[in-house]
């Protein structure tokens, strides 16, 4: 068996990440740490795994060396303490923001910030397997992927990679998100009488998730938009765009099928009948597909390209284990069978 | 077993033994009603389609 740590085990990326590398047929999780749940069982923390593990959360500077270590800690942490990580485990998984930018100004715009260790940039692939399967196949360091940028990125993979968008054009992407993506802490904007019921715009233009884009499209003209709606967990996006002139549907067929036949998670929801037509979020709770769909207006070539994700699955902790399944070599669906449910 | 073209988004759908001239397919990839047409050689073309009220 591999063994596996998780640093920062407590947040809703930390639980779905134990939720789903407990039920992972090649892998042994030896320790979890939280600072704030120090000594408490797991599942007093993450309930739904109550009688499926008798781990408690440790501190984290007694873990011990590992095959695999995964950081789940909130964005920031993961930088100051890159190197004696990566003295516990010749392989890391970070879910954080930390290492996802490949360039250190790049970062500092985006993040306001300096970056802590900016001589790990390079060393760290993007974690996303539709993008950068080989990459990952052959690194030790993969990084996190952001839940907005993964959909708005899949929205629009089979456009840019069969390059059928006209990129003069200005690309608009509205995301409808979850409460979960605002994480396990709570605010007075997340208090349930405030959020509740919501369609509320809360980043009209210059979300950090953005960067993501811009680096992993090859994008410049490209704004997102995030709207909080009343669901606990999943992503839409919805992106809007011009196609190059004389692409027909049948061309985005094409680039769509291809897309789906090279990934085991995207399928394509572009629907004649029934209820579910088109993308949709909640059918995907709990598991790690990205379900894409189009339509285009052939009279003026603008295209309406969606992506619907489970934020903590296919834009975290999903991808994360698809990336660790990558990293050695295992089947990259491997414990990440789950369909999702219906009705729900 | 003969190989059409789904004239709507050219899917490849194989047509079983059996299938007659009259039939109605649906495209595993879009989900089109397709007419078949002919058998040697096979051909389809769109259905119509009832529109289902859908959406709000």
């Amino acid at each position: 068996m591999t063994s596996v740590s998780i640093i920062g085990g407590s947040g809703y990326g930390g639980g779905e990440l134990l939720r789903l590398l407990l039920s992972h047929p090649n892998v042994e999780i030896k320790q979890v740490t939280s600072r704030s749940r120090m000594g408490e069982y797991v599942y007093q923390t993450h309930p739904n795994l109550r009688k499926r593990t008798q781990l408690k959360f440790s501190d984290s500077s007694q873990l011990e060396p590992v095959d695999i270590l995964f950081l789940a800690q909130p964005h920031g942490q993961a930088q100051h303490n890159i190197e004696s990580y990566a003295k516990l485990a010749t392989k890391i998984i970070d879910l954080a923001a930390d290492f996802r930018l490949r360039d250190a100004n790049f970062y500092e715009h985006w993040y306001e910030e300096k970056h802590a260790a900016p001589e790990w940039l390079n060393k760290f692939v993007y974690g996303l397997p539709e993008l950068h399967r080989a990459e990952i196949a052959k690194t030790n360091y993969v990084s996190g992927v952001g839940c907005n940028a993964t959909a708005s990125n899949l929205a629009l993979l089979p456009l840019i990679k069969a390059d059928l968008i006209d990129l003069e054009s200005s690309i608009i992407i509205e995301l409808k998100v979850g409460s979960s993506e605002g994480g396990a802490e709570g605010n007075s904007a997340s208090h349930h009488p405030e959020r509740a019921s919501v369609i509320r715009t809360f980043s009209s233009f210059g979300h950090r998730h953005t960067a993501e884009v811009i680096q992993e499209m090859g994008v410049k003209k490209v704004s997102l938009t995030m709207t909080a709606v009343d669901l606990v967990r999943g992503v839409l996006a919805t992106a809007h765009a011009k196609v190059k002139a004389g692409v027909a549907t049948k061309d985005l067929w094409k680039a769509y099928r291809t897309v789906a036949n090279e990934n085991p998670f995207i399928r394509i929801v572009k629907e004649q009948r029934g209820i579910y037509r088109v993308p949709e979020p909640k059918i995907l709770a709990g598991s790690n597909y990205a379900d894409l769909g189009f339509e285009l207006d052939e009279s003026n070539g603008h295209i309406v390209a969606m992506c619907a994700i489970d934020n903590l699955m296919k834009g975290a902790s999903g991808s994360a284990v698809q990336c660790m399944n990558l990293m050695m070599g295992w089947d990259e669906t491997l414990g990440l069978e789950f369909t999702g449910l219906h009705p729900i | 077993m003969s190989t059409i073209v789904c004239p709507e988004c050219e899917a490849q759908i194989e047509l079983a033994t059996g299938t007659e001239v009259g039939e109605i397919l649906v495209c595993s990839d879009c989900g089109v009603d397709l007419e078949v047409t002919g058998i040697e050689p096979a051909a389809v073309q769109l259905a119509p389609m009832e529109q289902e009220d859908w959406g709000e």
